[in-house]
C-alpha cells in the first residue's frame, strides 16, 4: 500500500518522497509515540524483555547453556547474523549432550508474535494454550525480545484497573 | 524514484521537516497513527487531497507493515 502512494506522490510532484515500509507495525515494536483512541492499549513489544540469551546454529550447547544460564535463563534462542529467529533451545535441549550443535537439537521455527499485538488478545491464548513465554519479532522475523505471560497479566491487569479508575 | 527508510531514518527526517503520510484507511488511523501523522487513505490520495501537504517537503508514506 504505501509503495503505491509513494510512487503516487511523486506523480503529484513531490520531490522527496520516502517509503516506510514496515509501517505502524515496526514503530509499535520499538514504544515509539502514537496517537488515536486505541494508543494507549498495551502491546506486547512493550514489554517483551530484551534480555533473552541468544546463540548461533554453529554454537555448542555446554557453552550456550553456560551463557544462559548466567544471565538467568532457562533456554536460548537461536538467530543467524540477521538477527531472525531460526529456533529455541528449551531447558531439555540446554540439559542434553553438552557437544551437541545448536542448529542438531533446536526447536526450528518456534511460534512468534508480532510486537503490535494487544496484551487483551494475547494474554487468554498464552492461558489457554499453556504457554509461558512467547518470542516477539518483527514482521521479518527479527527478535524484539521475550515475553513472560506472568509479566503480561501482570500489565494487563493494571492497564484495565487504571482504565477503570479514569473511567 | 521514492525512497525505502527505516525507522531511524524516519526520525531522522521528521525532525527535519519531514511529512508523515498514513495512507491506511481513515478508521485505523483515528484507531493509532504515528504521532504527527496526516491521514490520507490510499483511495483518497490525490491532487486535492494532497493540496495541504508542502511538496518542497520530505514526505514519507506509510502503511501497517510490509504488504
Amino acid at each position: 500500500m504505501s509503495p503505491r502512494a509513494a510512487w503516487r506522490l511523486e506523480s503529484l510532484g513531490f520531490a522527496e518522497v520516502y517509503e516506510y515500509a514496515a509501517g505502524l507495525a515496526d514503530w509499535l515494536a520499538f514504544g515509539l509515540p502514537t496517537e488515536g483512541h486505541d494508543a494507549d492499549q498495551p502491546r506486547v513489544g512493550q514489554i517483551a524483555r530484551r534480555d533473552a540469551p541468544v546463540c548461533a546454529l554453529g554454537d555448542r550447547i555446554g557453552d550456550v547453556r553456560d551463557r544462559a544460564r548466567a544471565a538467568g535463563w532457562d533456554e536460548c534462542l537461536v538467530l543467524n547474523d540477521e538477527r531472525v529467529v531460526l529456533g529455541r533451545l528449551r531447558a531439555a535441549a540446554l540439559a542434553g549432550d553438552p557437544e551437541a550443535i545448536a542448529a542438531d537439537v533446536m526447536e526450528p521455527g518456534p511460534t512468534t508474535v508480532r510486537p503490535d499485538e494487544r496484551l487483551t488478545t494475547l494474554w487468554p491464548r498464552m492461558r489457554d494454550t499453556h504457554v509461558g513465554r512467547i518470542i516477539v519479532t518483527t514482521p521479518d522475523g527479527r527478535l524484539v525480545g521475550v515475553a513472560e505471560r506472568e509479566a503480561i497479566e501482570r500489565e494487563r491487569v493494571e492497564h484495565e484497573s487504571g482504565a477503570g479508575r479514569r473511567a | 524514484m521514492p525512497t525505502d527508510v527505516r525507522r531511524d531514518e524516519v526520525m531522522r527526517l521528521v525532525a527535519i521537516g519531514a511529512q508523515l503520510v498514513d495512507v491506511l484507511p481513515r478508521a485505523e488511523y483515528d484507531a493509532e497513527h504515528i504521532a504527527g501523522a496526516i491521514s490520507i487513505p490510499l483511495k483518497t490520495l490525490d491532487r486535492e487531497t494532497t493540496a495541504r501537504l508542502d511538496a518542497s517537503r520530505p514526505a514519507i508514506t506509510y502503511c501497517w507493515d510490509l504488504q
